[in-house]
């Protein structure tokens, strides 16, 4: 976490991961971190520390959370994540590999002209991404559509929105988050990268983001804050008992979460590494080659 | 024409359950019936156009029709990046609807004001761009796009405008042959018809015979039609900037393939309107009333 919070359970029991499912999704992390930062150097694409750090959040749900099938990712029962942090694409591209929506090979086209993975999400392009975003504010509108849709044509799935904490400055989420406790929909969470960092400095510093729990709640949602690189406690406060409130989830992440020469440095927004850091990176990882 | 919209949209929704109307805090009482009938398909999602238009987008990447509707300014050009990423990039069903548009609200000025719409919304790719000139044509385009699935705006009026079409056969993406004449061709684009009619009518008494056309397709073009006229001028008459709207579309169409006709574009100056009264006296002002058609079909022919 880069820096301290208080952290806020939900009420009600919570699905707890076995000690070997934990260690099992933290491995899977760590081979993707180690993969995205492969991927950057391969592509030279920027945007690699914030993809790092929702890497857990989206292992979280893509393992434990979300009802998906790889085999058929338009299965209209499906659960729904609207990853809403576009530039960060490539973390959600790498979790769809690793869990079967496409192969290694085509992963490993990512950023190459007309490859089917382009730097920024486009519709109907990739199997497994629901929504092409990339300009923030749009997901949750979007993601309220989909949840509400569910209600009315009696089709229950879950409707999951990553965002960024950046992104909570624009004014068309809080449209969004005002208007979301007043329609009835099918189970509906935000997810809140909270990393710190938006492109050009600290997020807290840039707009009066905080304190960002309390807002949500105001706006009539059931808000917690919790570790975003612990996945159980992700898994937790994803799946806990719902009182009928749209749920927000602020996580408390580190942008560039994985390697230490990126974690909480800014200049990764938009660098990527050389091959000499890979291998930093390998190590740091306990990735064997 | 907002009534006939509510009407129209009532008895399609009853019918087809994909329909949901999204109003932003408009139409006071417009839609009681529709909420008495079907409360679960009809939203006010408050002042709030932006997420409106997303919230449409998600609907509608579910199999639903929503319908957005609200004055014709907060429906374009407020949330103008959500029409483009949330409904046209992914090629969403989503309908919007402008009302009052044009120089409907005039005497309300430039917030009410809608002259650059049709120029933004038909750069949008896939986005069908619809002016219909009265009740009974909105009701026939109403119809047709639940038929259809590409993204569709449709700009309407706001009451008591003439019904000009009552009866005239109707195609969605076809103009009207109003009226014959050799010696010019008046295109008119929505609510403006009344005055193109009148002027071709008042033409007439000296001598100048104008072909009139409804044209409330304006994307697409009814390609046809602009290729079965004369060499006579051309005019486009529309409540629009003269930058960019259905006579812009027209001149870059004829411009392309054909010389002459020449064409001439009726419309709002390229600035902003203050203080010119009701919609009449800003139509007087612009030289889109038919007196002002008449003088420029006039000159041109001199």
């Amino acid at each position: 976490m880069s820096d301290g919070f208080q952290k806020t359970g939900l009420s009600g029991g919570s699905k707890l991961l076995e000690p070997v499912e934990a260690e099992r999704a933290e491995k899977i992390s760590r081979e993707i971190r180690y993969r995205l930062i492969r991927l950057s150097h391969d592509a030279k694409s920027a945007h690699l520390a914030g993809a790092l750090s929702c890497v857990d959040l989206l292992v979280a749900l893509y393992w434990h959370v979300l009802k998906i099938d790889p085999a058929n990712p338009k299965a209209s029962d499906r659960d729904r994540l609207v990853f809403s942090k576009g530039h960060a694409v490539s973390a959600l591209y790498a979790v769809l590999a690793r869990r079967g929506f496409f192969s290694e090979e085509s992963l490993a086209r990512y950023n190459q002209p007309c490859a089917g993975l382009p730097e920024q999400p486009c519709p109907g392009l990739t199997p497994g991404v629901e929504w092409a975003t990339g300009s923030l504010g749009h997901g949750l509108g979007v993601g309220l559509g989909i949840a509400r849709a569910s209600e009315i044509q009696k089709n229950p799935h879950a409707t999951v929105v990553i965002m960024s904490d950046g992104e909570c400055q624009e004014g068309s989420v809080w449209e969004a988050a005002m208007l979301a406790p007043k329609l009835k929909t099918g189970p509906l969470t935000v997810l809140v990268d909270f990393n710190g960092w938006q492109a050009t400095g600290r997020s807290r510093e840039i707009m009066q983001l905080e304190p960002l729990a309390e807002k949500w709640s105001a706006f009539g949602w059931e808000a917690c804050e919790i570790d975003g690189h612990s996945i159980p406690d992700i898994v937790a406060a994803l799946e806990a008992p719902r009182d009928g409130r749209p749920r927000a989830i602020i996580a408390h992440t580190i942008k560039g979460k994985g390697a230490s020469f990126i974690e909480d440095d800014n200049n990764w927004h938009y660098r990527s590494p050389t091959a000499p850091e890979v291998e930093v990176a390998a190590k740091e990882l306990q990735i064997s080659q | 024409m907002r009534n006939a919209f509510a009407d129209e949209i009532l008895k399609l929704a009853l019918a087809d359950e994909r329909i949901v109307v999204l109003s932003g805090d408009i139409g006071n009482r417009l839609f009681d019936k529709f909420k008495a009938a079907m409360p679960e398909r009809f939203h006010n999602c408050g002042v709030a156009e932006a997420n409106m238009i997303s919230l449409a987008a998600g609907l509608a990447s579910s199999g639903l029709r929503p319908v957005c509707y609200t004055i014709t300014p907060f429906v374009t050009t407020r949330c103008l990046e959500q029409i483009k990423l949330d409904v046209c990039y992914h090629e969403m069903p989503v309908t919007i609807v402008g009302t009052g548009s044009g120089l409907s609200y005039a005497a309300l000025g430039s917030t009410h004001h809608s002259f650059e719409d049709i120029a933004i919304m038909r750069t949008l790719p896939g986005m069908r761009v619809l002016a219909p000139a009265d009740a009974p044509e909105l009701r026939e385009l109403l119809r047709a796009t639940f038929e259809q699935s590409s993204p569709t705006y449709l700009r309407i009026g706001k009451k008591g405008e003439p019904i000009l079409t009552e009866g005239r056969p109707f195609h969605p993406n076809r103009w009207q042959l109003l009226r014959e004449g050799r010696d010019a061709t008046i295109l008119s684009c929505g609510i403006i018809l009344e005055e193109a009619l009148d002027a071709a009518e008042f033409l007439s008494k000296s001598g100048i015979h104008a072909a009139v056309w409804n044209c409330a397709s304006v994307k697409p073009l009814d390609v046809e039609a602009l290729s079965s006229f004369s060499p006579a001028p051309v005019f486009t008459v529309e409540e629009h900037s003269i930058l960019g709207g259905f006579g812009s579309a027209v001149a870059e169409f004829i411009s392309s393939r054909f010389s002459p006709p020449r064409v001439h574009r009726l419309g709002i100056p390229d600035e902003f309107l203050h203080d010119t009264g009701e919609q009449h006296e800003s139509r007087i002002h612009c030289g889109i009333d038919s007196a002002g058609i008449v003088k420029a079909v006039t000159a041109a022919l001199r």
